[in-house]
């Protein structure tokens, strides 16, 4: 199962990736691999002001209807909305063209307690 | 009838008394062959259904594409009965300036094509349908009678009550029986199906709380409930508020007392759940929620597991909706008419939807509509001729034949649980109520073999697949409810098919059904590309 070394996981099976203070958030390959085919994706509203834990998108695959939380407090400044019609691409490349939104962070330190690479890889083969 | 129902559920219990414990020794895959009725002769099983013949290659086309102009299901050739136009029946202010695009066709196309349809259609009629929480049993034909008696089918429900009285006699004998199955006060039958008493349930639980002068804001639900709930709950005006389950698989009380307030109106509940486990600690939870001045609601949808044997009130719960349709004989699926009666405890009972049938003194009959009712939740007395085949049902079984369906069901259930011991995972592993949930995560893991595709298999074998993917909490789930009306032949037929999917060569099963009309659909890409009505498929791939 593919965990790249140069992101931060939650153990709600979401990555997170720096980027200027921003962060890029979607859901893991193990967490694709545990919903199936994914038919829709609920995205966050830009502006949206987020706190951590919240739950602030959906994904719908075929199997079930699952809650995206956030990793971090923050407010939402861009969305995947080519997702609106290839939901599919969070199963094909869930690291890549498959991420959800982007977070401006309101503390960039919370980023380094998230779950590094190896934590979250401990934790998917428990 | 007990044929029909609970006498399979003889044969399994007798056998399992006669042999000490056939449903356990004869698991270990190799014996499964035990279950014969005579000496030397084993039956065949009555429940797989791959000896359907299948005479066609073509896809059934849609309706619409037999349309031919000028054409009629219903005709005269005869010219001695006389025909009138619209225009001269009736008045102009009510025709259509043009006539309705209807389909035009014969009425022997249009049976023959309805015909077709119901033969590449699986049912309960054709063999088993394990589809857990479901409760997919066979139903009696003569419940199919008793539905079809003439002075049942022939009453307006806007007659006088004096012109009704046996109908209400027997609505009124039937909410005896539902509350003494139930242990329960009152009972309203109106609903027409089991989400809609979920709803009335949730609409009487606001009723008695404003009564009290409360304004409570949330129900528990448990994180293994039917999604009905938390739905029903948010369409009450509640917020969901959701209990773990513990290592045991049932609601962790530690975490219901951390959450318990007195801002809870109160907690829905299905027991056995949805894993088919009993909540052994039935009486520690309705005491804690009581204690906060909750109310315990009790989803029906697993009833069939304890008829006869404890009933939610005894456990403590205040308001309990029944499928009538999953438990009492009334057909499932479909688009129904199905019956979702809901019944309460003494203090609800003012409150209830009406009229409600009412028994008096001398012996009549009247309708009554309590002073504090919710109102209405379905036109006149909910679906009456689904009512009457519970109540034939009802009648046919018993009280002692009640309890033998639930002693059959949880028996059956047992039984196969033990037979897939060692094929599937079964991440709960202690006696189950009328259902049990495996799982393929270790089959998965090796070969890639998943839920959906033992499903899919399973078609092939001549069983309906059961329920996959639910309840949420376990992983690759199989929720597999066989049902008391499964002979033991049928059931040892099912576990052998089961087995022999999980040894499936790697990827066998990825064409899988070969043998059904229809085979392996797309159904990621019929839920991305939503193609809803057959007028909306021109011009899609």
């Amino acid at each position: 199962m593919n965990v790249p070394e140069d992101l931060r996981y939650t153990s709600d099976h979401e990555w997170a990736r720096l980027e200027d203070g921003k962060l890029r958030i979607g859901i893991t390959e193990y967490a694709q691999d545990a919903l199936g085919d994914v038919v829709f994706v609920q995205l966050p509203e830009v502006g949206a002001s987020v706190g951590s834990g919240d739950s602030f998108s959906e994904v719908e695959s075929t199997k079930s209807v699952s809650d995206v939380y956030a990793p971090v407090a923050g407010t939402v400044v861009e969305v995947n909305t080519e997702l609106n019609d290839a939901p599919q691409r969070l199963n094909e490349d869930p690291y890549g063209e498959g991420w959800i939104c982007i977070l401006q962070l309101e503390d960039e330190s919370v980023y380094s307690s998230l779950l590094d690479a190896e934590a979250y890889r401990k934790l998917i083969e428990a | 009838m007990s044929d029909n129902t609970t006498g399979t559920n003889t044969a399994a219990a007798t056998s399992t008394a006669e042999t000490g414990d056939t449903s356990v020794h004869s698991m270990d895959g190799t014996s499964l062959g035990d279950v014969t009725g005579v000496e030397g002769h084993r039956p065949a099983p009555g429940g797989k259904a791959t000896s359907v013949p299948l005479l066609g290659r073509d896809a059934e086309p849609a309706i619409f594409e037999m349309s031919s102009p000028g054409r009629h299901a219903h005709s005269f050739r005869t010219t001695q009965v006389p025909e009138w136009s619209a225009e001269e029946l009736v008045p102009a202010g009510h025709l259509r300036p043009e006539p309705l695009a209807l389909t035009e066709v014969s009425e022997r196309d249009l049976v023959a094509h309805v015909t077709r349809l119901t033969h590449r259609q699986y049912s309960v009629d054709l063999g088993a349908y394990p589809l857990g929480s479901c409760t997919m049993k066979y139903n009696p034909k003569l419940c199919d009678d008793a539905a079809a008696l003439p002075g049942l089918i022939g009453a307006h429900p806007a007659a006088p009550a004096s012109c009704t009285q046996g109908w209400m006699e027997l609505l009124c004998d039937l909410s005896d029986a539902l509350c003494e199955v139930t242990g329960m006060h009152a009972v309203t039958l109106q609903p027409p199906a089991g989400a809609a008493g979920e709803l009335t349930g949730l609409l009487l639980m606001r009723a008695y709380h404003a009564a009290q002068g409360s304004t409570r804001t949330k129900v528990i639900i448990p994180d293994s409930a039917h999604g009905t709930n938390p739905a029903s709950v948010t369409l009450g005006g509640y917020q969901t508020v959701t209990v773990p389950s513990d290592e045991r698989g049932l609601v962790d009380l530690d975490a219901l007392r951390a959450r318990l307030d007195t801002d809870v109106a109160g907690i829905m509940l299905t027991n056995p759940n949805t894993l088919g486990l009993f909540e052994e600690d039935i009486a520690e939870i309705a005491a804690a929620v009581h204690e906060v001045g909750g109310l315990l609601y009790y989803d029906g949808a697993n009833l069939n597991a304890i008829l006869g044997v404890t009933r939610p009130g005894d456990m403590g719960f205040d308001i309990v909706h029944m499928n009538l349709h999953k438990t009492f004989a009334v057909p499932h699926g479909g688009g129904g008419p199905g019956a979702g009666p809901v019944a309460v405890s003494q203090r609800l009972a003012e409150y209830l939807p009406g009229p409600l049938p009412q028994r008096e003194e001398d012996g009549s009959f009247t309708w009554r509509t309590p002073e504090q009712s919710i109102g209405r939740v379905h036109t006149w007395h909910g679906n009456s001729l689904a009512l009457a085949r519970a109540w034939s049902y009802i009648l046919a079984n018993g009280g002692d034949g009640l309890r033998r369906v639930a002693e059959g069901a949880v028996l059956n259930a047992n039984w196969l649980r033990h037979a897939l011991r060692g094929t599937y995972d079964l991440p709960y592993d202690r006696p189950n109520m009328h259902e049990f949930v495996a799982s393929t995560t270790s089959l998965k893991k090796g070969k890639g073999l998943r839920a959906l595709d033992v499903g899919k298999r399973l078609l092939e074998e001549g069983f309906h697949a059961p329920t996959v993917y639910f309840p949420l909490i376990v992983d690759e789930a199989l929720m597999i409810e066989p049902t008391e009306t499964e002979s033991p032949q049928t059931l040892a037929a099912l576990a052998d098919a089961l087995i022999d999917i999980a040894a499936d060569e790697e990827g066998a099963w990825k064409a899988a059904p070969r043998t059904t009309p229809v085979g392996r659909v797309d159904e990621a890409r019929a839920a991305r590309t939503l193609i809803p009505t057959w007028d909306a498929l021109d011009g899609q791939p």
